[in-house]
């Protein structure tokens, strides 16, 4: 088991490879936990800007000891900074730049995702009640969804699977997924596994994945020493 | 011109009624209208309705009204954080409704109230359990949701400064839902940091007018999220 775990990226490998698909002039909405880490990594020549749906067009890092402003907060509710030429907006205008499709990507931790693209991550399917929060609207609307997550559960069943059978949040909505193991582009033709992490092999990640993947071209994940 | 300030707390939250429903702003801790809340709280309403974001923070503000019983029903799209564990404890022993709706869809649902309009069309959660015995229709190639407005009897409010119009502004991401839930209630009710004179909000950055707000209460400002003594 250590073996196999000492080749697995860690959740900064991970947000660090998210944030280098993240373009000059973007607007992109994080969802809680392991998507907050992707703004440290973003490249400094990088102009992209961060909107969270409480209403910040514009997010910047946690604030510095003692400039913390009560009233500013990120959707996760952490303490957070604006940047200069950010916007506080209301719920609706919020939502409207989800929905109307402002967000170039939007980046979503996920319970599952099929082959199709669909995105599950607001309800476990054994719980009658889930917190969907504005996990739905940023889903169905962003122009880009990207999944990230470990590649398997801790059970070590797989999250990537050929049809989904949890609880969906958005259907067909998920566009690339970074694991701990590989990165996969969601196509028509199906899953194409773009790269896996170093030390592992294509046919390990098959292993922990239950949909076919395209495997034409595999690269290996690229790590900062 | 028409007197909105109340003068006491008591006069500001009185005429809220047992069984009403109250749309209450805040997205976490800022812009929640703390000091109404504890209003509502010392007058022991029951039975009402609450439609706002979360489900309560420790035991202050909304988590309060759960804890003393005023709340038969919540309407909000993120009830299981572990912070809301006073309303988890209700609801697993029965003894509070909930309603889930997805964020971007309950702000709408108020606007389109407040609006005057009877609904409007989402993509947000087609196929989902959310939609379940709604109403599904496809325009231009696209599914959409209807979903419904919702209205309140009355809002509850937090705002940064208000002029004897009640002309409102807001400070930072304590704006949230507060503008929308004004605009959506029979009554809306303000809590505010600050009055100010007449023409001293500049009129082009006035976020909600004062054809919305029916009263407010000024309380000057405070640390949120600290419990406070019932009065």
């Amino acid at each position: 088991m250590s073996d196999e775990q000492t080749n697995l990226l860690t959740r900064q490998q991970i947000a660090a490879r998210a944030a280098q698909d993240m373009e000059d002039g973007w607007l992109v909405n994080l969802g809680i936990g392991m998507p907050t880490m992707i703004p440290t990594f973003i490249p400094r020549e990088r102009d992209v800007m961060f909107h969270s749906e409480n209403g910040l067009i514009g997010m910047g890092p946690p604030p510095a000891e003692g400039e913390a402003d009560q009233d500013l907060i990120s959707a996760g509710k952490e303490l957070v900074t604006m940047v200069p030429g950010g916007a506080y907006v209301h719920h609706t205008d919020s939502f409207a730049i989800a929905r109307g499709g402002r967000l170039d990507c939007a980046v979503l931790g996920a319970f599952q995702v099929a082959a199709n693209g669909d995105l599950c991550n607001w309800r476990l399917p054994n719980q009658t009640s889930g917190s969907v929060g504005g996990a739905m609207d940023i889903a169905a609307g962003s122009k880009r969804v990207f999944a990230m997550m470990t590649h398997t559960a801790r059970d070590g069943a797989a999250k990537i699977v050929a049809e989904r059978s949890y609880p969906l949040t958005a259907g067909g909505v998920v566009t690339r997924i970074f694991t701990d193991m590989a990165e996969i582009s969601v196509t028509d033709a199906g899953l194409v596994l773009d790269a896996v992490a170093p030390g592992l092999t294509a046919d390990d990640v098959q292993a922990a994945t239950d949909a076919p993947l395209i495997m034409d071209s595999v690269g290996t994940i690229p790590i900062a020493a | 011109m028409k007197n909105k300030k109340a003068e006491t707390l008591e006069d500001a939250v009185s005429r809220i009624h047992d069984g009403a429903t109250l749309l209450i702003g805040g997205f976490g801790q800022p812009g929640v209208p703390e000091v109404l809340i504890d209003g509502v709280c010392d007058l022991k309403r029951r039975d009402l309705t609450i439609v706002t974001n979360n489900a309560g923070t420790g035991h202050s503000g909304i988590a309060r009204l759960f804890e003393e019983g005023c709340v038969a029903k919540l309407v909000c799209t993120f009830p299981w954080a572990k912070e809301s564990f006073v309303f988890k404890e209700l609801y697993d022993a029965g003894k509070i409704e909930l309603e889930i709706v997805p964020q971007g869809t309950l702000a709408e649902r108020m606007r389109t109230a407040g609006a005057g309009l009877g609904g409007f069309l989402t993509p947000t959660g087609v196929g989902t359990d959310l939609a379940i015995g709604k109403e599904t229709m496809t325009v231009e190639g696209k599914d959409y949701v209807l979903e419904k407005p919702l209205h309140g009897d009355f809002a509850l409010i937090k705002a940064y400064k208000v002029d004897p119009r009640g002309n409102l502004i807001y400070r930072k991401t304590g704006r949230n839902f507060n503008p929308i839930m004004a605009m959506a209630a029979g009554h809306t009710i303000v809590e505010v940091q600050e009055d100010v004179e007449i023409d001293d909000l500049d009129p082009e950055v006035i976020v909600t007018p004062g054809v919305f707000v029916d009263t407010y209460y000024v309380t000057g400002w405070y640390e949120i999220g600290k419990e406070r003594n019932a009065s």
